[in-house]
């Protein structure tokens, strides 16, 4: 211990002792990037549709429409917190901006703006009521999920006499609506859905908040620990209450692809079982259940696995059947990769 | 620990008007008065001990001095303005600053996040984290303290338990505290490593800084304490002045004092042949660290609703 103790006049020049490849083994998502790797070389070999460069546009949307979610979702880890409602409030909000829309003939953004405001409202009383009862976000998110599934299913009957909303694809607004956040264009002979460009956009406007801002900073605090956070004036209340309304604000996004992609329709019954995807991406992607460390890129590689993974086995012509044991594998895999390179990162 | 010698003619010399100042100050949870009638100065360059045993009040007191709680009854001032704080932010903006035993930092941050955390510097635009000057800062700051860590990058968590004290200590004051709680800053700490932290709480004394130093190990009070107050079952048992008591009246004071002589004849009725004399024990030469063994801080943080 003494040894750390040199006098005030004394430089320091033990700095530049750790090298390069050190700090970048201890990134957290280096290790969803090594599995990211290993699995695409895997499915290049084993599936020949996967070397087929059409299919990347394919392999991407699949990620993307996971990917989006993950963005908030590994934050809200970070943060301390996960949502298990993130799954169906993507639907909820498909349904509300559809439902509504269509029930009073008005212009489809309006339906959209409402479905904005409905799904931030959703995440603010997840954080509200989690931060006013101090529960467990499992237990309070698992009653909103059950909530909201609930709701998607009966009012959806009430409104629409089915178990999906009306189709709002003639109504005022839709086209634009649907260029927004469902259109694709032609890149180099790949088709690339709109909703990858955003999942980019999204991935790396979150990535430096988390890195270079203030609210990063206090995100990884809240998640670390909250009574240091709150301690040196971080108001963790807001912190958190942010988070869940990020969920809310990409839930509403993913809604909105989900019903202009599919001419303005939207099955109730939809989402169920996604937030695990969700977690799974961002788990995958190095981010800690427990709070405090993970990374939004990371989650971004981790839903790229999912993508290929989900793809690779049909063009491999296996049994998709085997796809979750595949992903359940994957995750459990990733894991312990994560964990192993954390702990020999931090040794050095 | 030369660094303690001299500092009582430095503390008669220094007689000024007190910072933060409680009057018959009370803290009740419901029906449990954890905190009764206690009165309290801080001063400026001054060390103010807070000893007690668990459960005698000390984290409820630290608790209202640093706005985690509000107090009951009496009056609390802050520069000599009756303040009610609400939250610790309230606190830390009159100049208040509380480094805590457990809660101090995030153990998976780096350093130089850790020490910036809730105060970042940011430029244009965007309002970007400027972590370069921060790093600068942080390292300039840390080695002015004589603290010497060799990656500002390496998580909190890393370091050793003193190191992570004074790292605390020395982010306290550079963010213009003028008073520092430090809440038991060596209970969890071997021999040498509270040496490092006691001596840091002499140099923020000399700073300037008003230090509210909570503990319960006389002899580590001792060694650095201008000013004495021991809490019993919530209440002042004794509020002394350094010139005023020696070592070995304070460590009776802490262990106990008469309350000891009695259970000693209770645990004798008990059954005298299992009970030494303590009288013996001193004669053997146990008796010299009585309050010696790190007790457990568990159960008092338990105290409140």
């Amino acid at each position: 211990m003494a040894s750390t103790i040199t006098s005030p006049a004394t430089p320091d020049d033990r700095v530049s002792t750790r090298s390069i490849s050190a700090r970048l083994l201890s990134r957290p998502e280096i290790g969803s990037l090594v599995g990211a790797a290993v699995i695409l070389v895997f499915f290049l070999i084993t599936a020949a549709p996967f070397r087929d460069i059409d299919n990347t546009g394919t392999i991407l949307y699949q990620a993307a429409l996971i990917g989006v979610m993950a963005v908030p979702v590994s934050l809200l880890m970070i943060g301390g917190e996960f949502d298990l409602s993130a799954g169906v409030a993507v639907t909820t909000s498909g349904l509300t901006a559809g439902l509504l829309a269509y029930q009073f003939s008005l212009n489809v953004w309006i339906g959209v703006l409402a479905a904005l405001v409905f799904s931030l409202l959703i995440g603010a009383f997840n954080g509200w009521l989690l931060m006013r009862t101090g529960l467990p976000s499992f237990l309070v998110t698992l009653g909103t999920f059950f909530i909201l599934q609930g709701l998607n299913i009966a009012v959806t009957r009430i409104a629409s006499g089915a178990v999906a909303s009306n189709s709002i694809s003639d109504m005022d607004g839709f086209s634009a609506a649907h260029a927004v956040f469902a259109s694709e264009f032609k890149l180099g002979g790949i088709t690339i859905k709109i909703i990858i460009v955003w999942w980019v956009v999204f991935v790396a406007i979150a990535g430096w908040v988390l890195l270079k801002t203030k609210i990063g900073n206090w995100i990884f605090a809240v998640g670390g620990d909250a009574a240091a956070a709150r301690a040196v004036g971080v108001p963790v209340k807001k912190v958190k209450i942010g988070l869940f309304m990020a969920v809310g604000f990409f839930a509403w996004f993913t809604g909105m692809q989900l019903l202009f992609n599919s001419n303005g329709v939207v099955q109730s019954g939809e989402g169920v079982g996604k937030e695990f995807l969700y977690i799974i991406a961002a788990v995958v992607g190095g981010c800690l259940l427990t709070g405090g460390y993970g990374s939004v890129v990371g989650a971004a590689v981790g839903a790229l696995i999912f993508g290929m993974v989900q793809l690779g086995v049909v063009y491999a012509g296996w049994n998709p059947d085997w796809f979750k044991a595949f992903l359940g594998a994957m995750l459990l895999l990733a894991t312990i990769v994560n964990l192993v390179v954390k702990n020999k990162a931090e040794a050095r | 620990m030369t660094t303690t010698k001299g500092f009582a003619t430095e503390a008669a010399t220094s007689p000024t008007t007190p910072i933060v100042h409680l009057e018959d100050c009370g803290k009740s949870y419901g029906n449990i008065q954890a905190l009764r009638g206690v009165s309290l100065s801080v001063r400026q360059g001054e060390i103010t001990c807070v000893l007690g045993d668990n459960g005698a009040g000390k984290s409820t007191l630290i608790k209202i001095i640093a706005g985690l709680h509000d107090y009951t009854s009496g009056r609390m001032s802050v520069n000599g303005e009756e303040r009610h704080f609400s939250s610790p932010r309230e606190s830390l903006d009159s100049g208040i600053a509380t480094v805590y035993q457990d809660l101090a930092l995030a153990p998976l941050m780096s350093v130089w996040r850790n020490f910036f955390l809730g105060n970042e510097i940011t430029k244009a635009p965007f309002g970007r984290l400027d972590s370069a000057t921060m790093k600068r800062i942080a390292a300039e700051e840390l080695s002015k303290m004589g603290i010497s860590i060799p990656n500002l990058e390496q998580p909190v968590g890393k370091l050793s338990g003193g190191q992570r004290q004074c790292v605390a200590i020395a982010r306290a004051i550079y963010f213009g505290a003028k008073v520092l709680i430090l809440d038991e800053p060596t209970a969890a700490l071997g021999v040498s490593q509270s040496g490092v932290v006691l001596k840091y709480v002499v140099k923020a004394r000399d700073a300037g800084i008003g230090v509210i130093f909570i503990t319960h190990n006389p002899h580590h009070a001792y060694l650095v304490g201008n000013h004495f107050v021991v809490l019993k079952l919530g209440r002042v048992a004794l509020d002394v002045h350094r010139a005023d008591i020696t070592l070995e009246q304070l460590t009776t004071e802490m262990a106990g004092g008469s309350e000891l002589e009695a259970l000693s004849h209770e645990l004798r009725n008990v059954n005298p042949d299992l009970v030494v004399d303590p009288a013996q024990v001193a004669e053997s030469g146990v008796q010299d660290d009585p309050v010696e063994p790190a007790e457990d801080n568990g159960p008092e943080k338990k105290e409140g609703p």
